[in-house]
């Protein structure tokens, strides 16, 4: 009686990302086409770099969307454990325990995110909100508002954002695995299942045992695990930590989860697209850089990209 | 108002809805349609009332042609369309919802809330109901929201009222409140097109009976002159034999033992047990606590005393996960929010319950993802395009299906049913009862929460009626193991102790 398609959710699929796909190889070859800087080996490696950052972010920012929720405090969270790390090292802690320290921080800020939101019974909005004020606030009060620099030469801070392997800089191998290792665990595992069971319909997955809250602070924990992470890139990068460091990261994350077909009600959408929409963030900002295009347009041509890239999935 | 539609055709994308289908109603007539899901019933009614335009055919209304192209126009002349998803605004009170677009203003568009409470008063007096218009749409029960949507209708001076499935979630009394309203409606000439699956209410108020099947007119009877197995006959085209099958299960041990579960204000005291293969019947009128006994067992709503027996053995199931692990399933009263994941394929949503079963260390076996859900189209005969399908295409009876096969694969030792047949067609009705015969000769102690009396009573061995959550009795409905002088289980029997009575 019902003769619609067998393969209509698959093909959905894949349209989902139709748009933020053209749109990458698009830009990317007009780009390239432009600038001969743009297309040399050494900026294409040097944009991965810089995409990596948002890349992790947005990475932990489409598990939390997918449940219908969202991590407003992800710049935050990285400017708290960043600076917290600096201090340790500034007071000379050895950098690898410090560093740690900085992961450990981002799970438990992260963790306290799933909890207000879980067991606190808050809008994901209205929690990490507070808690993106909050950990701002911090920031500045252990920083004293002030830089920290003088890091020291460590070869193992120096490396994670600095260093490469097999010509390839360790950010973009960073982001590689972390990207492969969610998108095994989202697509591939019981613990995906009810990531998707989560955010399609929370109370039929519950009364089909899933324990959604606990799905729930997991993934808020990895956000702030990634946004901590994507931290220590920068930190290494840029030598020094900065109390301002991270703000607005929270909306290229969203920005990029939003391009890559994420359904932001929850329940629908795939990290891989995730993936195109930083890369497309990143073609962006690099390109636009490259052209000497001022910073204040950079913003409303990104704006328009995004529009007409959600715009074009939106037909189905 | 007399409405003729005759050899009305309706594609959707090449896929033909409606073939010459044709009803027609008089003035002053409670007209009953009926056909099985997917018959083209709501396409021929959102057809009359200008939701959709139909291919070809015609439309009489007082013998003039017509051709609404929105509701609104047909509302203006009278047909007036309440659907089964109410269309109020929750968060507005019932005046507002009442005067929605139409409100009554004085100068400079202030409001003049004397005349519609005024005018609302009139209304819902005329239908004998005492609801306050200030009260907050969402504070009433679902029976008070159908008698604010008709209302609405008479506000706009409704010819014709089309009702779909009013009664699938009201109180008995609600449902008497109703027939009563129709009734007198049905005296001052206006007509109710019923749509409905229950039987027993079409021959208790319709005068006339169309039936519908794959789209096509299969015929008008008068209620007197028809009966039920004839209009079952004409709904699905063939014999449908005994409505409920007979089952031989042989009844064991007793599984599941509940004793003094309390929840304050909701359900005090409710002991029970179930054995294996055994059906308990749950009757008692909407709101009498049933569904949150059932929550509790599952541990999904939390209690405030109360011990669990599993096996004669105390467990402690304080959630569905740790209830599943005891072996208890549940399938809910809500399909749609409860149930299952509408816009996932019927694999994900079968595979959900079924999670340890389909994966290795967490990993998902894609092969035996497939194969579970294979096995559940199969089995259960879910008709689809194949398990990918999204279950938001799909027929009631095909959804509940699937969500029978959700639990069924987890080998329950104990399963909870509620409501396991509410907008189900006669059909996959009857496809269910040996979905629950199957798994009760099988020794799976059954639990079935059901607002159907004739239900309760063709398919429970006991049944246990609860009354504002106390638990009123537990009948026997089984003649055979019957002891002198027991009380049986029967319709009065029942209703007697749903209502708070006595069995003398």
């Amino acid at each position: 009686m019902n003769t619609k398609t067998l393969s209509r959710p698959r093909i959905g699929d894949i349209l989902q990302n139709l748009g933020a796909m053209i749109a990458l190889i698009v830009l990317f070859v007009a780009f390239s086409i432009i600038s001969a800087d743009f297309r040399s080996m050494n900026n294409i490696l040097s944009l991965l770099k810089q995409a990596s950052t948002n890349g992790l972010i947005a990475f932990g920012m489409t598990g939390v969307i997918l449940t219908g929720g969202i991590d407003l405090s992800v710049g935050s969270l990285l400017a708290l454990t960043t600076v917290v790390g600096a201090l340790m090292i500034h007071a000379g802690t050895a950098p690898v325990i410090a560093m740690l320290c900085v992961l450990l921080l981002g799970v438990v800020l992260g963790a306290l995110n799933g909890i207000l939101i879980t067991k606190g019974r808050l809008q994901p909005f209205i929690a990490t909100l507070i808690t993106m004020t909050v950990y701002r606030g911090l920031t500045y009060i252990f920083s004293n508002g002030m830089p920290i620099s003088g890091l020291g030469s460590d070869p193992l801070l120096s490396g994670v954002g600095r260093g490469t392997m097999m010509s390839i800089p360790v950010p973009v191998w960073i982001m590689v695995v972390l990207f492969a290792l969610y998108f095994f665990i989202l697509n591939k595992t019981t613990f995906g299942r009810k990531v998707y069971a989560t955010g399609s319909n929370e109370k039929a997955a519950q009364l089909a045992g899933v324990n959604t809250h606990k799905t729930k602070v997991i993934l808020y924990t990895i956000s702030g695990f990634l946004a901590s992470a994507a931290g220590l890139i920068l930190l290494s990068r840029l030598g020094s930590a900065q109390p301002t460091i991270g703000v607005g990261y929270e909306t290229d994350a969203i920005a990029a989860v939003a391009l890559g077909g994420t359904s932001m009600m929850g329940g629908r959408g795939k990290i891989y697209g995730t993936l195109i929409g930083v890369l497309i963030i990143a073609v962006l900002n690099n390109g636009l850089n490259i052209m000497n295009v001022s910073s204040y347009y950079q913003d409303v041509v990104k704006g328009i990209v995004i529009l007409l890239a959600v715009l074009s999935d939106r037909k189905r | 108002m007399h409405i003729t539609m005759t050899g009305i055709n309706k594609s959707f994308s090449g896929n033909q809805v409606l073939k010459n289908a044709e009803i027609d109603i008089a003035e002053g007539e409670i007209h009953a349609l009926m056909g099985e899901n997917g018959a083209g019933k709501s396409t021929l009614m959102k057809i009359l009332t200008g939701v959709y335009t139909r291919d070809s055919g015609e439309v009489l209304v007082n013998g003039t042609p017509v051709n609404y192209t929105h509701p609104k126009q047909a509302e203006e002349a009278g047909i007036v369309f309440i659907y089964q998803e109410l269309n109020s605004v929750p968060d507005l009170t019932v005046r507002e919802n009442l005067f929605l677009g139409k409100e009554i203003h004085g100068k400079f568009g202030i409001l003049d809330k004397a005349a519609m409470d005024k005018k609302a008063r009139q209304v819902l007096d005329r239908l004998g109901v005492s609801i306050p218009v200030d009260r907050t749409m969402s504070e009433l029960s679902v029976g008070q929201q159908q008698m604010i949507e008709i209302a609405k209708a008479l506000l706009v001076d409704a010819k014709v009222i089309i009702m779909d499935e009013p009664t699938a979630a009201m109180t008995l009394e609600e449902t008497r409140v109703l027939f009563r309203v129709l009734r007198e409606l049905k005296e001052k000439g206006v007509s109710t097109i019923y749509i409905s699956h229950r039987m027993e209410e079409i021959f208790e108020i319709c005068d006339r009976v169309t039936v519908l099947r794959d789209g096509q007119f299969i015929g008008t009877k008068k209620v007197s002159e028809t009966d039920m197995d004839s209009l079952i006959k004409m709904m699905i085209g063939r014999e449908i034999g005994e409505r409920y099958p007979a089952r031989h299960s042989k009844i064991g041990d007793t599984m599941l033992e509940v004793k003094d579960f309390t929840k304050k204000g909701v359900f005090q005291n409710v002991s029970f047990s179930v054995r294996a293969g055994e059906v308990l019947g749950v009757s008692g009128l909407i709101g009498a606590g049933r569904t949150e006994i059932m929550q509790s067992i599952f541990g999904y709503l939390p209690r405030d005393g109360g011990t669990l027996l599993i096996r004669g053995k105390e467990v402690s199931v304080h959630s569905p996960e740790q209830a599943i692990s005891y072996g208890i399933g549940f399938i809910t009263e809500d399909r749609k929010t409860e149930g299952l994941m509408l816009e996932k394929s019927i694999r994900e949503n079968v595979s959900l319950t079924n999670l340890g079963r389909i994966s290795d260390h967490s990993v998902i076996d894609k092969k035996k993802d497939m194969e579970l859900a294979r096995k559940a189209v199969q089995e259960l005969t879910i008709r689809c395009s194949g398990p990918e399908e999204s279950c938001d295409s799909l027929s009631g009876g095909n959804q509940q299906k699937i969500i029978f096969s959700k639990w069924i694969f987890t080998e329950p030792k104990i399963l909870i049913l509620d409501e396991p047949t509410r907008g189900v067609d006669v059909g996959a009705k009857k496809e269910i009862y040996n979905i629950i015969n199957t798994l009760a000769e099988k020794g799976v102690a059954v639990i079935m929460v059901s607002s159907e009396l004739s239900e309760i009573l063709g398919m429970s061995d006991r049944v246990m009626v609860i009354h504002e959550g106390h638990m009123a009795g537990i009948l026997n409905n089984r003649p055979e193991t019957a002891a002198a002088g027991e009380k049986m289980a029967s319709q009065e029997n029942i209703m007697t102790l749903a209502t708070g009575g006595k069995l003398k």
